[in-house]
């Protein structure tokens, strides 16, 4: 099959799926379940949990140690993920965000989900839209080492274990998100 | 032995660990894909109840992984002590949870979902990976002027919701159960009320599915946690027989050896009563009841891969017992001073000593057998014998580290 055939095939097959309006992507149930099922696992193989912004964390002290090796020797914080001879990349958390790209490309290729665009509220501009993205990341993976732990590594797994402290950045999350989401509506609705 | 989680560094090379890393983030991004988290719009709607997708899939993935955890912990499948509970540092947790709520109402994403926005070439997802990445950034460099509060502040340690409420594993599995199908049944009220949706049109499996939910957890309290006996008796017939055979009772002179050691983290534990203690220990032994000992194991298993346990007692009864818990629950390398105090006096006793303490005094087993006219405490040669002293010494050497089992770092290291 060449790559025209396939676009055009892809099309008409979203066409059909958008048309109907009914859910493009599974049933949240079954989606829930179903990545239970895979955190399960990952517990029940290797003892870990799922995290994805310890992967981040890792690729920055990675370009960071490239640039700056002896900065990276002298705070104990990044001492411990690139420290001497130590290579950042050289973790398992950095394998799982590396498997996440990975799957969901996959997902989103067979699904025929995986295609330029920007996902936005109908009244700003992409332009808007990629500088809040860009500020929300970098709110977020700060909260997130601060917590030492995002929604994957905190909110869910330590969730599904019953960890006190997971139980509290939970619920910090989701009360920050909902107290402020009033005052920035006009970037979503 | 609960054969699960497995033992990853001893049945792979380092290579075949990081597949099976890199097979599981795999399923992650894929079940991520398929649930709709690369669509920004989607993730934020859930914030102004008018879809709460997002927040159904979450707490489902948390009640699903709950059950089948504490399910096969309850079959004597899994071993909880093992897994990576993530420690408890509360006000770091909450105010970073509230950075990362304002992150995510302004960037639409969290960095699992952003990553398979990126894979999945949204836009938007790949300018929050940007913003993402300096955020880690900008926390490196900043990390070092609230050091004190990040390490410190609220520390816990390994906290569960059970020791927060103290109630019994089971109960809290099914308030907490009982508490999402209540969270999930509100939001599909919520998402009929600002979002227009007709909860009638979803499929009306979902009432199988928490009714099964509601069942399965009441199952598990109905079983039970395996206690330190419970699992004790799993492993007895195998331990019981090496510890007969003297496997885990180590000379004096190995514990000296094992002291003056700079590789191994030693830890030694005396259980013996608080009055004895003080009239005589070694060094740097901790002195603990064995009641407390079954408290202590998670801080027992947080030690570094290096870590050595010696327990002793005034013979070996107490030690032995001590051992038991600690063996079963599942603290790697735990070791017993052979004979115990008396033996070690025995051994190591200078002319120092036998000025203040007289050998001889009758006792009953594991009571201590010197007579000490002073509290020495580790005030004495023999609380710190010098290292030569083993070299006219024979003895079996019996300790055999064995590979650290549980994770020592987790989710976003």
């Amino acid at each position: 099959m060449t790559t025209i055939t396939q676009t055009t095939g892809k099309t008409g097959f979203f066409k059909k799926i958008f048309g109907r309006e009914s859910q493009p992507y599974a049933n949240a149930y079954l989606g829930g379940i179903l990545l239970g099922l895979v955190l399960f696992i990952s517990y029940l193989i290797t003892g870990n949990g799922l995290g994805a912004s310890g992967g981040l964390s890792r690729y920055v002290a990675f370009i960071e140690d490239l640039i700056a090796p002896g900065h990276m020797d002298r705070v104990p914080y990044l001492i411990a993920m690139a420290g001497g001879q130590r290579n950042p990349l050289d973790s398992w958390i950095v394998m799982v965000s590396t498997g996440v790209i990975i799957g969901g490309f996959v997902s989103g290729l067979i699904n025929g989900r995986t295609k330029f665009e920007t996902n936005k509220g109908p009244n700003i501009s992409n332009r808007t839209r990629w500088i809040f993205a860009f500020v929300g990341g970098t709110f977020f993976t700060y909260g997130a080492r601060l917590a030492r732990g995002c929604t994957s590594g905190q909110a869910l797994s330590g969730g599904a274990t019953l960890s006190a402290g997971s139980w509290a950045t939970m619920f910090a999350i989701f009360g920050g998100a909902y107290a402020l989401a009033y005052f920035v509506r006009k970037l979503w609705n | 032995m609960i054969p699960f989680p497995l033992h990853l560094d001893a049945i792979f090379v380092k290579f075949g660990v990081y597949l099976i890393f890199l097979g599981i983030g795999f399923l992650f991004g894929f079940v991520l894909e398929t649930s709709g988290f690369n669509h920004s719009p989607t993730l934020a709607a859930q914030f102004y109840f008018k879809d709460l997708r997002v927040f159904k899939v979450f707490f489902t993935a948390i009640v699903v992984a709950m059950l089948l955890i504490f399910a096969s912990s309850a079959i004597g499948l899994l071993d909880f002590n093992l897994i990576w509970v993530n420690p408890t540092y509360l006000w770091s947790g909450i105010v970073g949870g509230l950075i990362m709520g304002v992150g995510f109402i302004l960037g639409g994403f969290c960095p699992g979902t952003s990553l398979v926005a990126l894979a999945t070439l949204k836009i938007d997802g790949i300018f929050f990976v940007l913003g993402g990445l300096f955020g880690v950034f900008l926390f490196g460099e900043t990390v070092d002027s609230f050091t004190h509060f990040f390490n410190t502040s609220g520390y816990f340690g390994r906290v569960t919701l059970m020791d927060v409420f103290n109630l019994p594993t089971g109960m809290i599995v099914i308030l907490v159960t009982l508490m999402a199908i209540f969270m999930l049944w509100g939001g599909e009220q919520l998402e009929r009320i600002f979002g227009g949706k007709d909860p009638k049109k979803a499929p009306k499996a979902r009432y199988t599915g928490a009714a099964v939910f509601v069942i399965l957890a009441v199952t598990i309290a109905f079983i039970g946690q395996p206690t330190t006996v419970d699992r004790w008796e799993r492993q007895a017939p195998e331990k019981q027989a090496a510890l007969e055979a003297g496997e885990f009772q180590i000379h004096p002179g190995e514990l000296l050896d094992t002291i003056h050691d700079s590789k191994l983290n030693l830890v030694m534990l005396d259980v013996r009563s608080e009055a004895d203690y003080n009239l005589f220990h070694l060094l740097d032994a901790e002195n603990i009841t064995i009641a407390e000992i079954p408290n202590n194991i998670d801080k027992f298993i947080a030690q570094p891969a290096n870590t050595l346990f010696v327990l002793m007692s005034n013979d070996e009864a107490a030690a032995t017992e001590a051992w038991k818990i600690m063996v079963a629950e599942s603290v790697p390398n735990v070791y017993i001073l052979e004979g115990g105090i008396n033996n070690w006096l025995d051994t190591f006793t200078t002319e120092f000593e036998s000025e203040y303490c007289a050998s001889g005094k009758e006792g009953a087993d594991d009571e201590l057998r010197y007579d000490f006219s002073a509290a020495l405490g580790s005030g004495c040669p023999a609380a710190y014998p010098n290292h030569e002293l083993v070299h006219d010494m024979e003895f079996e050497k019996k300790i055999k580290m064995e590979l650290k089992r549980a994770p020592s770092g987790g989710g976003c290291g």
